[in-house]
């Protein structure tokens, strides 16, 4: 009975261990992180728009996804990528 | 001058988290709150903390790739001489040592063995029979598996099934099902005789079609998720995880008493197409990592941070070489350095293509001064040309 209750809440990816957090960046966000980087978009690394993660935001191509790793070396790392179609 | 208040500490460390990664804003936090430091000495050990930190960065023009290159190439040669070794979860074998390291760079579709750990949820994990209960849910099995005899009767065109029922009581399958599955198979009509016996009747008398049918009665899945073979049941700690032959992560997420939160399964490809890019990352290195700590070779995860972070860099995973990274170069001549220089050449000769010498490879070809270190400064201007150009 516990596991039926457990099943009917919908499995989400980010509840996975490898999954980290991601972040849907708003326009502005997104324009002031490339500001502080410095780069245009697509010198980020990308993610596609049919990445289940992507998609579990409703991302759309040309956004920008922050994602929070869990770095062994340094704690969390903050990273972005942009979304690109494919 | 009075000693801060371990909030105060707390606070002052807060202040310079955006120049410290978190791990080490975490361990001063740690070390400091219950020291007595007045507010001069706080300062005093954040900036040195800090120097230290930014004198340990990688500095600009540091060829970070070719060092990961170096770093895991070398400890892989030490490999080479026990390859092929196979070490197991005790009942199967998991290819391991050099050759699963290829797999990983190379990024192929399918691991040559497929392996998946289960970790089963609060309810299930604590009890032996409720894990059986799962595993059993998870393992395919065929028709084929739960028989102890088939025979065809080609005068009546029927196909007795004699069933093993010892089996069938240990995976948890009853007659019924087994009776129903076969009906909706649409070949005849199916009969129960007695308590082990299923006799099916078809109106085929040729004997090559009923051969077929026989054959096609065999491989019908009764139970378990496609594509995985075998599953066992193991303790670990306190608890029970399933490690399977075979992997399916998109099926054995949605069976119950999984732990979805968990499970792992050694082929990156799912990964990445059910969970994303970035737990393909992870994956990446979770792989490559086990390899080399498992051979006992201490390669440092930066380096194997770089090369998933390249991998997964455009999105999808490609592979480090031909197909993937290098192959994807913007330069010619780097390209035609690393494998089938010709055909490089002659389709960047065909299609007129230019190259910019910005990489190392084309540099060191040329005999220019290569783009690496103090080699990357590339002009040096002072402020009043700048400001007398802009005048002109």
């Amino acid at each position: 009975m516990f596991g039926d209750m457990e099943m009917s809440k919908k499995f989400s990816i980010f509840d996975h261990v490898l999954v980290p957090q991601h972040i849907l960046l708003s326009k502005k966000e997104a324009e002031e992180v490339l500001k502080q980087l410095g780069v245009k978009p697509h010198q980020l690394p990308y993610i596609r728009v049919s990445d289940p993660a992507a998609r579990a935001l409703g991302a759309k191509r040309g956004d920008i996804i922050k994602i929070i790793r869990k770095s062994p070396t340094a704690g969390t790392t903050i990273v972005y990528r942009y979304v690109v179609p494919g | 001058m009075e000693t801060l208040t371990k909030e105060d500490i707390l606070k002052e460390i807060e202040k310079v988290s955006n120049i410290l990664p978190a791990s080490i804003i975490e361990e001063l936090k740690v070390k400091l709150q219950n020291i007595k430091l007045t507010k001069k000495s706080l300062e005093k050990i954040l900036n040195r903390v800090i120097n230290e930190y930014l004198n340990s960065l990688v500095e600009p023009g540091e060829p970070v790739g070719a060092v990961a290159a170096q770093s895991v190439g070398e400890p892989s040669t030490q490999m080479t001489l026990r390859t092929f070794h196979y070490a197991g979860v005790r009942e199967f074998n998991v290819t391991l040592g050099l050759p699963r390291l290829i797999e990983v760079l190379d990024a192929r579709r399918t691991p040559s063995t497929p392996m998946m750990t289960i970790y089963l949820d609060e309810e299930h994990k604590y009890d032996e029979e409720k894990a059986k209960e799962v595993a059993r849910m998870i393992e395919t099995t065929y028709i084929e598996n739960i028989i102890k005899n088939v025979e065809i009767d080609f005068v009546s065109a029927s196909i007795t099934l004699i069933m093993d029922l010892e089996v069938m009581k240990d995976k948890g399958i009853d007659i019924e099902s087994v009776v129903n599955l076969i009906e909706k198979m649409n070949i005849g009509e199916v009969e129960v005789q007695g308590e082990d016996k299923i006799v099916i009747h078809t109106n085929i008398y040729e004997i090559n079609k009923l051969q077929k049918i026989k054959n096609r009665i065999m491989s019908t899945k009764v139970k378990g998720v496609k594509g995985v073979h075998r599953v066992i049941v193991r303790k670990e700690k306190n608890e029970y995880v399933l490690y399977t032959e075979g992997s399916n992560l998109a099926a054995v997420l949605r069976i119950k008493g999984v732990d979805a939160t968990r499970v792992y399964t050694n082929n990156i490809h799912e990964i990445e197409e059910v969970l994303g890019i970035e737990a393909a990352r992870n994956a990446i290195i979770k792989e490559a990592m086990g390899v080399l700590e498992e051979q006992g070779l201490d390669v440092d995860i930066r380096h194997v941070m770089l090369i998933a972070d390249l991998m997964t860099a455009d999105g999808t995973i490609k592979q480090i070489g031909r197909h993937g990274v290098s192959g994807e170069k913007p330069s010619v001549l780097a390209r035609a350095a690393f494998e089938v220089t010709i055909n490089h050449l002659l389709e960047a000769s065909v299609r007129g293509e230019k190259d910019e010498l910005l990489g190392v490879t084309e540099n060191v070809i040329v005999g220019q001064i290569v783009p690496v270190g103090t080699g990357i400064v590339q002009m040096l201007m002072t402020m009043r040309s700048a400001k007398n150009e802009g005048k002109n």
